[in-house]
């Protein structure tokens, strides 16, 4: 059945040079620098929602987990476990949003596997990628933003929280008598497009579980500096916020799957605003706050109304409240 | 000047003698810390945080009860997500899941209808907690369940209405000076309910609404009220509130549900405070369908909880918070709901 599946499903949407070989094993050619890679298993539920589906995802969250390490995504590995009984157009639907995704990226597809597996042991499809990058020179800072201090500027790359929304819509279709479209894209070309500032460039992540708030934390925690963050300027679609406030959720903790957080010099803040805006994944991009002496560790948020507080990382999975 | 300064403003003027204000409703919890607004107000003002979180002042024998049943019956349980990790006496209905016990969120009590009326062989359970914002939407699905004949559906119910805890909070903490009423709550219930904390027990009582500006309204209005002896009840949430409620909402609400004496977390038992499914709908009650025994309520060992909804103590005064009782990890209830006062604290630490 595996092998069927293979030369049916797998080979018309995905092989390729390295695939066709059926070796156990590519074999690549030298690349010139430093390599990045990274790894991710996505088990999300379900598997199609509005605006992608795992195959997308699994292409986009690893390329995007490499060029927010400051990497230009070279190639790609999948394995696929699948439960027996899945219907062949929903993998096909999958497989071919993976191909699209690999193809947009012009990254290659350089090794793969599947497993299929009894009924009832996962939930009709599992994917695990693996992404091998080539870091940009200028960029190798960016992962870890040890060079952040104060007076630098925060740097949003568009509108919080429609992953998570998006998700949660499609888990409640009769309830949430709406669709919201979630963020899922590659944002390496955006970073491409930044690259050229370099060291100025302090750090950057995508904010996946736990969202917006969790990555400032990370970031902070035990630094000698603090991030104040304005909570006006931040992005927010109106209809997550209203799904926000329907269910109870705060989409400072909703995953986005299109995004990226960045810390960046003050003086090349407004060109990198200027560069992310002319393209369309970036038209939203905004500055959010700055890094201050002040409360060292600490994530401060100015509400609207002039008010503060104090942002901790995710504890638990959001759940919807009562009333 | 907007209108939040404005009012800002104004209270700072006006509240010139110290006054402490409690709200009982946890969606006021949550918004009071999430706008900040503590940090903006006098020092004059105190805001408490009242049993107004449903999840809070179910006991843990509801837990136990609902773990009971999983245990030894073949039921689904549905629940809605906040219940979920409330710890028990001994584990959680989130430990019971993870230990094979068929436990399921829904967002709503039709959904569980809807899950009994496909899982035909199984009995399945709503844990039906909240006041009286929640309370008439599931005699609507227990009134549903009887006109079709659904018979393997029943409500385990911890359902309570905010009037009597709001009368013996007053008995309890004689110390406070003004309600800022439920807004949910109210727009089922009206504000006549609240009319004997006014004229009885001489308390200010507003009804306020959830944004920034309702909830500083609410505040200048109950210290307008102080100043001038005048208590009495008032609706600034007039956007959803009307004086005599929801009629149909309270009229299908009373179809269904009794009163019986209730157990709340922190308070104790209250008489004629909980609400169970009555007359024609009696069979729709879990506890009579599976003859269930009452399950005591425990508390938690070191948990102050009972004392924070009563207002008595704050979150940091408790030995508990913040750490061995955290979100990932609750000793209480007011950690696990995001409407909880230790949750709002921890969260939003202002």
């Amino acid at each position: 059945m595996t092998r069927e599946l293979i030369r049916d499903l797998f080979q018309p949407y995905l092989n390729n040079e390295y695939l066709e070989k059926e070796s156990d094993a590519a074999i690549l050619q030298p690349v010139t620098g430093k390599i990045a890679v990274s790894c991710d298993a996505f088990v999300v539920h379900p598997i199609i929602f509005a605006g992608g589906d795992i195959g997308k995802l699994s292409i986009c969250g690893t390329a995007n987990d490499l060029a927010v390490a400051g990497a230009k995504p070279h190639s790609i590995t999948a394995s696929f476990i699948l439960e027996e009984g899945l219907e062949k157009s929903l993998l096909e639907r999958v497989v071919s949003s993976m191909a699209r995704e690999i193809k947009q990226l012009d990254i290659a597809l350089i090794a793969a596997d599947t497993k299929v597996v009894p009924s009832g042991l996962c939930d009709k499809i599992y994917i695990t990628t693996t992404g091998i990058g080539t870091v940009i020179p200028d960029l190798e800072q960016v992962s870890n933003g040890k060079g952040i201090q104060a007076g630098d500027r925060i740097i949003l790359s568009g509108t919080i929280g429609d992953h998570g929304a998006a998700i949660f819509c499609a888990r409640y279709p009769e309830h949430i008598l709406t669709t919201i479209e979630s963020d899922c894209a590659c944002v390496y070309p955006l970073i491409e497009m930044i690259s050229s500032f370099g060291t100025g460039i302090r750090f950057m992540r995508d904010p996946t579980r736990g969202g917006l708030a969790t990555v400032l934390c990370e970031v902070t925690e035990k630094k000698a500096w603090g991030i104040t963050i304005k909570e006006s300027l931040i992005p927010v679609r109106n209809e997550v916020a209203g799904l926000c406030d329907l269910v109870g959720l705060d989409p400072l903790y909703l995953a986005n799957e299109g995004k990226f957080i960045m810390v960046a010099a003050e003086s090349i803040s407004n060109e990198i605003l200027t560069a992310l805006r002319s393209h369309p994944l970036g038209k939203n991009a905004c500055e959010i706050g700055v890094v201050t002496r002040e409360n060292p560790g600490r994530v401060i948020l100015e509400t609207p109304i002039g008010g503060t507080r104090l942002l901790t990382m995710l504890s638990g999975d959001p759940l919807p409240r009562i009333c | 000047m907007n209108i939040v300064e404005a009012l800002l403003f104004a209270i700072r003027r006006e509240a010139t003698q110290p006054v402490r204000l409690m709200e009982v409703c946890g969606g006021h919890t949550h918004a009071i810390r999430k706008f900040g607004i503590p940090g903006l107000l006098p020092g004059t003002v105190s805001l408490l945080s009242g049993p107004g979180c449903p999840v809070c002042v179910t006991h843990t024998g509801f837990i136990d009860q609902a773990i009971h049943l999983a245990r030894n019956y073949p039921v689904i349980i549905t629940t809605f997500g906040d219940l979920i990790r409330v710890p028990g006496s001994d584990q959680s209905l989130e430990t019971a899941r993870a230990n094979g016990a068929d436990i399921r969120l829904v967002l709503s009590p039709l959904q569980a209808l809807t899950l009994a009326q496909t899982e035909k062989s199984k009995q399945v359970v709503f844990l039906g907690i909240g006041f009286e914002t929640t309370a008439p939407s599931v005699a609507v699905t227990i009134k549903t369940a009887l006109e079709r004949g659904i018979g393997n559906f029943s409500v385990l119910s911890a359902h309570k209405i905010m009037p009597p805890a709001m009368a013996a909070l007053v008995n309890h903490q004689p110390n406070l000076d003004g309600f800022i009423c439920p807004g949910h709550v109210s727009t089922i219930t009206g504000s006549a309910i609240y009319e004997f904390l006014a004229q009885d027990h001489g308390i200010p009582c507003v009804i306020s609404g959830f944004e920034a500006s309702d909830i500083l309204e609410s505040i200048l209005l109950l210290i307008r009220q102080i100043n001038s002896h005048q208590p009495k009840v008032e609706i600034q949430y007039r956007r959803a509130v009307k004086m005599e409620g929801n009629l149909k909402a309270l009229e299908i609400m009373h179809e269904v549900f009794v009163l019986r004496d209730d157990w709340w977390r922190g308070l104790g038992i209250i008489p004629k405070s909980g609400l169970i499914p009555d007359g024609k709908y009696a069979g729709f009650d879990t506890l009579q369908r599976f003859n269930l025994p009452e399950f005591p309520d425990t508390g938690n060992r070191g948990c102050r909880c009972g004392d924070i909804l009563r207002g008595l103590i704050t979150p940091p005064e408790c030995t508990l918070y913040g750490k061995t009782c955290t979100p990932d990890s609750p000793a209480g209830a007011c950690m696990v709901s995001s409407e909880g006062t230790c949750q709002a604290f921890y969260r939003y630490q202002n």
